[in-house]
């Protein structure tokens, strides 16, 4: 199937779930990324069990903050 | 050491809209160009709410980061990294800024605004370490 992963289309294997495709696009500290899918952020509960599906457009943000 | 270049006027509207928002610390981001060595220059500077709205912490809304990531791609842009001010304090990352650099290609931008002078500095965070980025503020009559 193809996504759109951070604005670029890439083929995948059917039926490949969220955690997956963050382990292939080796993103750094997922535990720190928030995930949109469609433009819709998925929840942090939701993470592990989301399946993606053709067409889908996902992308990975850091949490950016600090201090001072 | 890479160099990271931005323009006088850019470096300008940070500071004037950094002071705009004082007390609370300001924040956004930057993007622009990287070449083959790791140079990079900053083309465009998103100024981003902080959604903690406090004066000693920021947090950049995920909404309009998402917004923005998607303007850079649009213009051809890459994202470089964040910028944020310091109200009260130096320019250099706070132990909850090395904490919160989850992301090792980001250039850190810290404006302090404690003196008169802001001061902005370019930081590399890595596994709770950091290093000084060679930043330099050109202008058209001024480049190195």
């Amino acid at each position: 199937m193809t996504l759109t992963v951070a604005g670029e289309k890439k083929e995948y294997k059917d039926g490949l779930t969220l955690p997956e495709l963050i382990e292939l696009e080796d993103v750094e500290m997922p535990q720190y990324v928030t995930v949109s899918i469609n433009d819709e952020f998925v929840q942090t509960e939701d993470k592990e069990t989301t399946v993606l599906k053709e067409g889908d457009s996902v992308e990975f943000l850091y949490f950016m903050g600090g201090g001072c | 050491m890479r160099i990271i270049r931005i323009e006088a006027n850019a470096y300008d509207e940070i500071a004037s809209y950094a002071r705009k928002q004082l007390p609370e610390e300001a924040c956004g981001l930057i993007a622009g160009t990287e070449d083959e060595d790791g140079n990079r220059l900053v083309e465009k500077v998103y100024f981003l709410e902080n959604i903690d709205h406090a004066t000693d912490h920021f947090t950049l809304d995920p909404r309009e980061q998402m917004d923005a990531i998607k303007d850079m791609r649009k213009q051809g842009l890459k994202p470089l990294g964040n910028w944020h001010s310091h109200p009260e304090s130096p320019s250099r990352p706070s132990e909850e800024d090395i904490k919160l650099a989850y992301d090792s290609k980001a250039s850190y931008f810290i404006l302090s605004l404690m003196a008169d002078n802001a001061v902005l500095n370019s930081f590399h965070i890595e596994n709770g370490k950091w290093e000084k980025e060679d930043l330099r503020i050109f202008s058209e009559k001024y480049f190195f």
